[in-house]
């Protein structure tokens, strides 16, 4: 196995072109070491992004924010004014492993993990992130949502990679949430989860949403037939009704270890409801 | 008194018994400088690895190593042709520890390597081409009893008349018509147990509950993998540095599987990352001393989590019917039960002490027991923290719940009008002596948890336990130093703080400060012939043979006292630290302390030592009584454990604290058996969740704090009053927690664990009935 510690994009970028075999990109490191450990890769090559410049960084831009693709988890909860922004994004990412996990879990890692069950996934699609990809030809911004494929597999060509993920400033009155159903109360995988981000107008009606659904399909949803269920109300149980049956009508999830058909379609409704009314107490601040 | 009397005379003043001072290994496990299995190397040390089936039942038509022993820095592979079965060996060991013709689980090892490193090592498994036919499998347990089953061990048990089975005639549409099969069997023991007559008791009954229950395999979940490291010299000689709770059964089971004298290997056990009965058996030992025999070097062996969870002991899964019969008045007539239990590949399932547990907490005149030992295609159980005893009491508590409820009776004054005392005959066969249910259950009763009122979703659940406890084969030396400190040499792996305990009652015995005595567990030259520390034997066994070996050593004291003074040894007594004229006949002495007379040793006839050996008896049981609220999420069937009670006898805690820790230890792995805790097989009769992620023991924070309370009723076979405490705390959790599931939202959970989608799918089979 090749070990590289490049210091530039350009120079990882070259690497990952020319490598034979399989590569892998190491940044937090904390899906990728159990992986070679468990015997599930094997890689030829390894390249650590996190002497590169920016790649620790989160950066102010345009109003949001550009969390580069090493910064952990525990940074960006450090970071404060990223989560007084998106806080369902932070709380998501927060919830990935341990204490320990979260001082080199990073955002990027867990969208290029590409798990359908990945915790900061659905929140950032809620959030309208996008991500950058540099790459051989040409760097290129694309929303989060088509990073993942299906479960392990992105969209991402040789010699690839995700530099760092781009959160817009939201509108005013934004809220955002995210809640997951795990089996046990921490150190868990989610068996369902629902992101969401709402604007409001303001007497309080929902002017904008985005919903995303985790673990109940191969790779998160954007879903928006739960966005149209609540966009024009004030979230009363009507709304929150028509939203939790939007949510189960959406997830195609399979029975599993971790859970059933019938459970994670019940409770993807059961979360986005309720993740619903906390993004909505949030958007009225 | 005499020093060595057989009934032991009953101490109930105490000094040292029952403080709480630190353990003497404390503060190295929290510093990380205690030495683990792992921890362990020798010089020139190579890697270990195991080949393992990947097959639930697979026939092993061909297995060639040529390619991996070619490949270099490997310096040995095996496979069964290199342990050949010796006379008077387990041949189910044998088999277990390494697949002989047939893979009988997913996991099951088949060839092992020693390798200068692991990538090498890791290399030559894959170089190993094992051509298998794989075969039908079964790991379900009703399944395993049917006549269609696949046969695991053809000819080797009985065929059956499956008609004639109480499973046949007792549930329900699971009859088979087809009474006998050519291979025999899967069933490989039946147990009854009972008095009385049944038939006769349920005709008195005003009300009767009957239910089948079931329960999945769990693992013991300890945090450290087995790891050893195995040197055989030249000569013959061997050593092992292992982690297990049984140095001794290692020695002895290891040297009659490799066909060695047991002088020739020496043990020595390392400290231990848990065990809870799963550490009482070998695995991967015989293996490294085979590869350190055929490569002249020495071996370690590290198993990873997955290997622990495929390849190592779980516990059983069961199946079980239970019925019951009471009068209006709450009084039990008549109680039977069925008891199904699959062990894994190998006969050997706890089925026979889930039997004897199943009623022992009640006074019953017409009781039935019966237990069938299954074979299925997983691993061979291994003991689990009273074996048997939690899934039997998950039955019995869970219908005993119902009938209070229906009669309208308080949980525990059900409990308290049937429970056993002393002087009842037991439904396995003895009497019972003194014993401390009733005391347990009133205690519960005044308990502060007994009263909280409880709010929407939340529900109370109350359940008995017993166990029995073991006593068995114990040797101790005490040695005292030339500064009157004292090293005291246990021959029982210290897996609950017994070393504080044991230092703690030679203590008490010498009247000296607890911090004067250190307590080592030796390795297997060094003492007699010690049983494993499982049962909770060690501070019962051990610790009576250690007050005895004191015994011994005050003895020989005030021998050496008598001899300065001049007086007869008959005259001169033990006390305070000190030996003194026995009277003022014996003569104006001052007295000698203990320090004195250790400076003095060399010249009064040297060294100073006590010694004591023992096949120990009269362990006495140990009843418990849980009491838990809960409260459940109706749309998601999450399950937050409230407050838990463990309330349980411990005949005399000697460190309050770590009885403590046993009974909180105990509720808490009862309580991952009940939420989330399974084996979850594939069709392909594959393991789905080797790992700690999707088998979920329980964390910190599923858990509230575990209140406890010490009962004291003294058990009369110990000086001190003292029962075993470390397995009773698992056995009623199971019940406990599914009772106040049922008293929370109205469903009777008979199927663990409760996991959110299985409590979910009940409540809104609920809600669906009453719409």
């Amino acid at each position: 196995m090749r070990y590289e510690a490049p210091d530039t994009i350009k120079a990882a970028v070259g690497l990952l072109s020319k490598a034979k075999g399989t590569s892998r990109i190491l940044a937090g490191g904390t899906d990728l070491l159990v992986q070679m450990r468990s015997g599930m890769v094997e890689p030829d090559l390894v390249v650590n992004i996190k002497g590169i410049p920016g790649m620790r960084d989160i950066v102010a831009d345009k109003g949001g924010y550009r969390i580069g693709a090493a910064v952990s988890g525990a940074e960006l909860e450090e970071h404060g004014k990223v989560g007084q922004m998106w806080p369902g994004v932070v709380e998501a990412t927060n919830l990935i492993g341990s204490t320990q996990i979260q001082g080199r879990a990073t955002m990027v890692g867990n969208l290029c993990n590409a798990s359908p069950a990945a915790d900061s996934v659905p929140a950032m699609i809620a959030a309208g992130a996008t991500a950058r990809v540099v790459g051989p030809k040409r760097t290129r911004d694309v929303p989060v949502e088509s990073i993942a494929t299906a479960p392990g597999k992105t969209s991402l060509a040789k010699g690839e990679f995700v530099s760092s993920v781009f959160l817009p400033k939201p509108p005013a009155r934004t809220g955002s949430a995210y809640l997951r159903f795990i089996p046990r109360t921490e150190m868990d995988i989610a068996v369902v989860a629902a992101g969401i981000a709402m604007t409001l107008n303001a007497k309080g009606v929902i002017t904008a949403a985005r919903v995303s659904l985790g673990a109940v399909a191969a790779r998160a949803l954007l879903v928006d037939a739960c966005a149209e269920a609540i966009i024009g109300s004030t979230l009363d149980d009507a709304a929150l009704d028509r939203l939790a049956a939007a949510a189960s009508a959406a997830a195609k999830p399979i029975t599993d270890k971790r859970g059933t058909v019938e459970f994670r379609t019940k409770v993807a409704g059961v979360l986005a409801r309720r993740a619903a009314v906390i993004a909505y107490d949030r958007a009225r601040g | 008194m005499p020093l060595d009397a057989n009934t032991p005379d009953l101490r109930t003043e105490f000094k040292s018994v029952g403080t709480r001072p630190n353990r003497p290994d404390g503060v190295d496990k929290v510093t990380g400088r205690a030495r683990f299995g792992a921890d362990f190397s020798a010089p020139g040390q190579l890697v270990g690895l195991v080949l393992r089936s990947p097959h639930a039942h697979a026939r092993i038509k061909s297995i060639d190593t040529s390619a991996a022993e070619a490949l270099p820095g490997v310096k040995a592979v095996i496979t069964y042709k290199d342990i050949p079965e010796q006379e008077g060996c387990d041949k189910d060991v044998l088999v277990n520890i390494m697949a002989r013709g047939t893979a009988l689980y997913d996991g099951h090892a088949v060839a092992a390597v020693a390798a200068t490193d692991a990538a090498v090592a890791r290399k030559a498994l894959k170089l190993i081409k094992v051509d298998y036919k794989v075969l039908k499998h079964v790991t379900d347990v009703d399944e395993a009893m049917k006549p269609s089953a696949p046969v695991l061990h053809p000819g080797r048990f009985e065929p059956v008349d499956y008609n004639s089975l109480e499973t046949a005639s007792h549930v329900s549409g699971k009859q088979e018509t087809k009474t006998k099969t050519r291979e025999g069997s899967n069933i490989a023991g039946r147990y009854v147990f009972g008095h009385g007559d049944v038939d006769k008791g349920f005709k008195q009954a005003d009300i009767i509950v009957e239910h089948e229950f079931k329960t999945e395999a769990t693992h013991q979940g300890y945090i450290e993998p087995h790891a050893c490291v195995a040197s055989v010299s030249s000569d013959g000689m061997a050593e092992l540095w292992v982690c297990t709770q049984g140095p001794f059964m290692v020695r002895d089971v290891c040297a009659s599987l490799l066909g060695m004298d047991v002088s020739r290997l020496r043990v020595t056990p390392s400290e231990i990352g848990g065990g809870f009965g799963g550490k009482t058996t070998v695995f991967i030992e015989p293996v490294a001393l085979a590869l350190s025999r055929k490569a002249g070097k020495p071996v370690k062996v590290v198993m990873s989590r997955s290997e622990v969870f495929r390849c190592t002991g779980p516990t059983s899964s069961a199946s079980m019917w239970v019925k019951i019969g009471a009068k209006k008045d709450g009084t039990f007539v008549a109680a039977d039960a069925v008891l199904k239990y699959q062990g894994g590949a190998f006969p050997g399932s706890p089925v026979e002490m889930g039997a004897m547990c199943a009623f022992a907490c009640y006074d019953l005149r017409n009781v039935r027991i019966v237990g069938y030992d299954v074979v299925t295609n997983r691993p061979k159980q291994a003991a689990y923290r009273a074996p048997g005893a939690p899934m039997s009491a998950f039955a019995v508590e869970g219908v005993i719940g119902e009938i209070a409820d229906k009669l309208g009776i308080d949980a525990i004054d059900i409990r308290l009008k049937n429970a056993a005392k002393e002087g009842t005959v037991s439904s396995y066969g003895p009497t019972f002596g003194p014993v401390g249910l009733v005391e347990t259950l009133e205690a519960a009763k005044a308990h502060k948890n007994y009263k909280v009122k409880l709010g929407k979703n939340q529900g109370r659940g109350v359940a008995s336990g017993f166990w029995f406890n073991f006593a068995g084969n114990t040797c101790v030396s005490i040695n005292l130093n030339v500064d009157g400190t004292l090293a005291l040499a246990l021959g029982t792996v210290d897996i609950g703080g017994s070393r504080a305990s044991m230092c703690l009652m030679a203590a008490e015995e010498l009247g000296i400060a607890y911090d004067d005595v250190r307590a080592i567990i030796a390795d297997t030259s060094s003492l007699g012939y010690n049983d494993i520390s499982e049962g909770s034997r060690v501070t019962f066994s051990s610790g009576l043979a250690t007050i005895k070996a004191v015994r011994d050593l005050k003895k020989r004291m005030c021998g050496r006292a008598a001899k300065i003074w001049g007086i007869p040894e008959d005259a001169v007594k033990w006390e305070n630290g000190a030996a003194h004229p026995a009277g003022a006949n014996a003569g104006g002495f001052d007295p000698l302390s203990i320090k004195e007379i250790a400076a003095q040793a060399s010249a009064t006839g040297g060294p100073l030592a006590g010694h004591y050996e023992i096949n120990a008896e009269g362990a006495g049981p140990s009843f418990a009584t849980h009491v838990c609220d809960v409260e459940v999420d109706p749309e998601t069937g999450a399950m937050k454990v409230l407050r838990y009670l463990v309330v349980q006898d411990a005949g005399k805690a000697i460190h309050p604290s770590y009885v403590e820790g046993q009974y909180q230890g105990g509720a808490v792995q009862g309580i991952g058996w009940v939420l989330n805790e399974e084996y979850f097989y594939g069709k392909d009769g594959t393991l789905q969740n080797a790992g700690f992620l999707d088998y979920r023991i329980p964390v910190c924070s599923d858990v509230p704090m575990i209140d406890t309370v010490i009962v004291e009723v003294p058990n009369p076979g110990h000086p001190y009053g003292v029962r075993g405490v470390g397995e009773t705390s698992i056995v009623p959790p199971l019940a406990c927690v599914a009772n106040a599931v049922s008293s929370a939202i109205g469903v009777r959970a008979r199927t663990l664990p409760m996991s959110p989608p299985k409590v979910l799918a009940a409540i809104e089979g609920v809600a669906a009935s009453k719409a």
